[in-house]
């Protein structure tokens, strides 16, 4: 088993560099110059020049991304030419951001799809059922930003009951911090939901047909104890793999929810970025984003091998 | 999370011991399923008894309804699109009607069941323990330590090795002999007063079968406990039943103690299958006796006695009503218009040799099964695919002896 | 399944009809495989189809120019003239909407479709061929889907300017290729060793005539049912970058930057429809194609889970 966990391992640090080397690609094959961006008016034939030599622009693309990674090995990832704050500290700020608002939404969203999805799938097609996935179904058509849209109209403005826009750190007390980060992650929550329930539920209706469950039916034992006890955790596969993708992709994809809602997340970062054409921000922020992700999915296989006894012999 | 103490039972059973009436009386059972080809009769009016320390086997083909006879009694069977009748008492309680809190009072601690295949009914991802303690804690309510020793034993008493060691392990680790001894254990953990082995060797290697039906039996004696034991084969049933039913077409067709089913077969049904075990005394390449045709769709019965397809004996009578239930002798009761070793049954034998009906010249030898062309009124017959009843030839026989006298 | 009249069949085929009956027993539930799609599947595909028509007819209909602003009639609710009403600049909704579907549209089938014969066809070549194709093939898509497709998209549209119609269609292709890719792939290894490939390998058939004949036709509702999905997200997708401005460039209009007009500037409060017509829009158009879908996957018994 240790030995399967080596093998990922390395297999991950593989995929690392590779992702390395795109993200310093995306930035660097694409049309645009930084240099005109960060001159602004002071933009001559000759300043430009003079900045391409400074920054190390002009150097072969290998030699520009060995300066680069060498310098991420130092904890250096640069320094970013629009708020001159260095790329490790707004990614200290983003990351956590981030964390929180992935962890809030997630916990949500298992909160109700764990539960909705046991009580169907006892009961397939009955009412329960079949508002439950009939609403999933909706929740899945409707885009990020609409619900979040929409969140903010009835709940912040109408209502005044959150503040609209703007993140508080906890440093500055979880009360207030909560209340910045509910409504968007119940936006992010909304599409987990439904995909968490709809995967948990069909599992569990395909487990609930084998005979260990007769079995333990058999042994007189109660509904709640056989679909918690026996039931969940070897329908839990499908759901795990879809949460650890979907989990591992929200650090970009909540940038929607972030720029709506003002959250300065590592999307809202990177956007921010993109537009200014602050490159090294732009790398060092795709490079961690992209990590996590990889890291995450990760993580999820390794659980499987924890999860299912079987697959430890393999 | 929090295992619950025994709960109060909402039913009171009484000690075994202290019993007068049989430990299982099953009248006119019905197991119905509502399908779009219409409604399936999978048990079609099951009338048995079962006295404590007793075992009653059940022997039929598959798709005969033996199965759903085990869940229907035990009440297991998802209520949906199911039409259930009839009268189930068991130790003095009559378990048609109870809901579902009440069965499960039953369930486990007065009953239980053996499944078929070990590798199905064992949950893959939860280890041997908690497997067998998960119902001494939560039924019996034995606190942790009581209940691991409890099952250390329990273990031990089903004959595997190292029990300790096997708590540990989880169900595929174990080889499929040791498997079907956690069942065995699991079934007998809280002590039931009842026990249905719903075809506990199938798939089991004969050397393994021999000695996990005889771990049942000797079990069985130690507890007094009743037990059903259903199967496909004659064999198992042979000399540790001290009764069978033999079931066709969702009906039990003859049943008889042991004895007098070998010695004095009346229905043909029953004779066929006898006749089709292969003989270990028989030269080499002896063909084997198997019945022509395949087990009616219980979806569309045919009228009458619904072994008439494909009986050597049937008349007219046979196809168009359906034979009453008759006594031979105590304990023999069967439904059949000409039996076996009667006179209106060797004369309607005799008559359709005569004749030319293809089961009769089957049945006789006359033409081997293979030659036959489809019997009229069956609806698909392969004739080489007869359906001998028999596994493997010698299964169940411990002495390698022949089933016939009656052992 | 096993044959209704035999036991084991009617308790599989009678288990999990209709409604339950209370008992807290659970009940299986059995896919039937009923021939024909189902009214559902083609009422969906109905609405797709007339959306479909209606954008690529749009400059045909005689709708008012999405683009003439009418200040007359602004923020006007549904009336004659305006079947939608119209935004704070005077411009019919309705008319904005049609046109705003076709970058939508575009977007989503046309990106799919590119992806899907790409993707398809190496996915069917790798299923089939296995051996070294397989392998690399397969460690190739495997390395592509390790980098977030959401991020480089994202980078690449933003920086690949000015952005059209054309590019950013070709950058979902290309991000959306491996997916599709190995969900073709998968379903072709489980029809590769069946017996009719063999069959038809003995006979001596070419490795393109089994693809297209043996394997394509059973490749085909599997593909089909991942494509839909992929529409849907990609109209997503699209909406979401054009919501913060980041799809193709103005003016040609988008949902997306629609219902970003409609949020913007207190619109919200005053005229929320402009915000919610395209929202209903999207909505309707992401559940059909859901639907659709789901339907193929279940008539034709397609494992989602199995990639």
């Amino acid at each position: 088993m240790t030995r399967y966990i080596g093998a990922r391992v390395v297999q991950l640090i593989v995929i690392i560099f590779f992702i390395s080397v795109v993200a310093f690609l995306l930035v660097h094959l694409l049309p645009g110059d930084p240099t005109v961006s960060i001159l602004g008016p002071n933009d001559t034939v000759q300043a430009r020049a003079e900045l391409l030599r400074q920054l190390g622009l002009n150097k072969p693309l290998p030699v520009q991304y060995w300066t680069w990674i060498s310098n991420v090995f130092h904890g250096n990832l640069g320094i970013s030419f629009l708020t001159h704050q260095t790329v490790s500290n707004a990614i200290g700020v983003a990351f956590p951001i981030d964390l929180e608002l992935i962890i809030v939404s997630q916990l949500m969203a298992f909160l109700v799809s764990v539960p909705l999805a046991l009580a169907a799938a006892l009961r397939p097609n009955a009412i329960l059922d079949r508002v439950a996935t009939t609403s999933t179904y909706g929740m899945l058509a409707i885009p990020t930003f609409v619900v979040a849209v929409v969140l903010v109209l009835v709940v912040a403005v109408k209502i005044h009951l959150f503040p609209a826009t703007g993140y508080n750190p906890i440093a500055q007390g979880i009360g207030p911090n909560l209340r910045s980060v509910l409504l968007p992650s119940i936006s992010l929550a909304l599409g987990s939901v439904a995909i968490y329930y709809r995967l948990l539920r069909a599992d569990l209706i395909a487990t609930l047909q084998e005979d260990f469950i007769t079995m333990a039916r058999a042994k007189g034992l109660s509904t709640r104890y056989i679909m918690l006890r026996h039931a969940l955790r070897p329908s839990s596969f499908a759901l795990l793999a879809g949460a650890g993708l979907s989990i591992g992709s929200l650090f970009t994809g909540a940038f929607v929810v972030e720029l709506l809602f003002q959250l300065p997340g590592i999307g809202f970062q990177l956007i921010a970025a993109i537009n200014s054409r602050d490159y090294l921000v732009v790398q060092g922020m795709a490079l961690v984003a992209a990590i996590a992700y990889v890291v995450i999915n990760f993580g999820v296989d390794v659980l499987f091998t924890f999860l299912d006894p079987r697959v430890r012999r393999g | 999370m929090s295992l619950r103490r025994q709960r109060t039972p909402h039913l009171e059973f009484a000690d075994a011991s202290e019993l007068e009436e049989p430990l299982l009386d099953v009248q006119d059972l019905r197991t119905a399923f509502r399908t779009t080809r219409g409604l399936v009769r999978a048990n079609d009016g099951i009338s048995f008894t079962l006295d404590r320390g007793k075992t009653l086997g059940v022997v039929g083909e598959s798709g005969s309804g033996k199965t759903v006879l085990t869940r229907s009694v035990m009440g297991l069977l998802p209520n949906v699109n199911l039409e259930r009748s009839g009268s189930v008492r068991f130790a003095g309680h009559e378990l048609m009607g109870l809901t579902p809190a009440q069965l499960r009072d039953v369930w486990g601690t007065q009953m239980s069941v053996i499944f078929q295949d070990p590798m199905t009914a064992l949950n893959p991802v939860v280890r041997v323990e908690r497997q067998l303690t998960e119902s001494l804690r939560i039924r019996l309510g034995l606190d942790r330590r009581a209940a691991h020793d409890t099952a250390v034993a329990l273990l031990t008493s089903v004959g595997i090795p190292a029990p300790e060691q096997r708590m540990r392990n989880y169900p595929h680790e174990l080889s499929g002999g040791m498997r079907q001894r956690v069942m065995i254990a699991i079934a007998l953990a809280c002590g039931p007063k009842l026990v249905l082995a719903d075809e506990p060797t199938t798939g089991l290697d004969v050397t393994l079968q021999a000695q996990i039906l005889d771990l049942l039996g000797t079990l069985q004696r130690e507890r007094s406990m009743g037990m059903i034991l259903v199967t496909h084969d004659l064999g198992v049933v042979a000399n540790r039943a001290d009764d069978i039913a033999v079931m066709y077409a969702g009906r039990i067709v003859e049943q008889a103690p042991t004895k007098d089913l070998f010695s004095h077969t009346r229905m043909p049904y029953t004779e066929a299958l006898l006749r089709s075990i292969p003989r270990l005394t028989e030269p080499s390449h002896t063909r084997l006796r198997a019945i022509p045709g395949r087990p009616p769709d219980l979806a569309a019965l045919p009228p009458g006695c619904p072994f008439a397809p494909r009986c050597p004996y049937a008349q007219d009578r046979c196809r168009v009503e359906d034979p009453p239930s008759r006594t031979a002798g105590a304990g023999h009761r069967f439904s059949c218009w000409f039996p076996v070793g009667s006179p209106e049954g060797d004369d309607a034998l005799a008559r359709n040799v005569a004749a030319g009906v293809p089961a009769a010249l089957a049945f006789t030898g006359a033409v081997p099964v293979g030659a036959l062309s489809p019997v009229p009124g069956v609806s698909a017959v392969s004739p080489d695919v007869g359906t001998p009843a028999v596994g493997t030839p010698g299964v169940g026989q411990p002495g390698g002896g022949t089933i016939e006298g009656g052992g | 399944m096993a044959e209704i009249g035999t036991v084991a069949g009617a308790v599989e085929h009678a288990r999990g009809f209709e409604s339950l009956q209370g008992l807290a027993e659970p009940a299986p539930v059995v896919v039937e495989h009923r021939s024909g799609l189902g009214a559902v599947f083609w009422i969906c595909f109905a609405w797709v189809a007339l959306m479909m028509l209606l954008a690529i007819f749009a400059s045909l209909l005689p709708l008012t120019n999405p683009d003439y602003q009418n200040y007359a009639v602004v923020n006007t609710g549904p009336s004659l003239h305006h079947l939608l009403g119209t935004d704070d600049l005077g411009r019919d909704l309705l008319s904005r909407i049609i046109f705003g579907s076709r970058v939508s549209f575009v977007i989503g089938f046309a990106s799919v479709g590119i992806a899907l014969l790409c993707g398809g066809a190496l996915g069917l070549l790798a299923g089939y061929r296995g051996g070294w194709t397989d392998n690399i093939l397969n460690a190739g898509s495997l390395v592509i889907l390790a980098f977030p497709a959401l991020l480089a998209i994202l980078v690449i549209e933003a920086f690949w300017l000015p952005r059209t119609l054309l590019k950013l269609t070709i950058i979902f292709a290309v991000a959306g290729t491996p997916s599709l890719f190995r969900v073709i792939r998968a379903t072709t290894l489980s029809f590769a060793n069946r017996e009719f490939v063999v069959a038809a390998r003995t006979m001596g058939a070419t490795t393109w005539r089994i693809l297209f004949r043996e394997l394509l036709p059973n490749v085909v509702p599997a593909a089909v049912s991942f494509a839909l999905i992929g529409v849907a997200v990609a109209i997503i997708l699209e909406g979401s970058l054009a919501f913060l401005g980041l799809s193709v460039s103005l003016p040609t209009a988008s949902l997306g930057n629609i219902i970003n007009e409609g949020v913007t500037n207190n619109l919200l409060q005053v005229n929320p429809i402009i915000a919610l017509w395209p929202s209903i829009y999207i909505f309707l158009l992401l559940v059909a194609l859901n639907l659709m879908a789901d339907r193929l996957r279940s008539r034709f018994d397609v494992r989602a889970g199995n990639l």
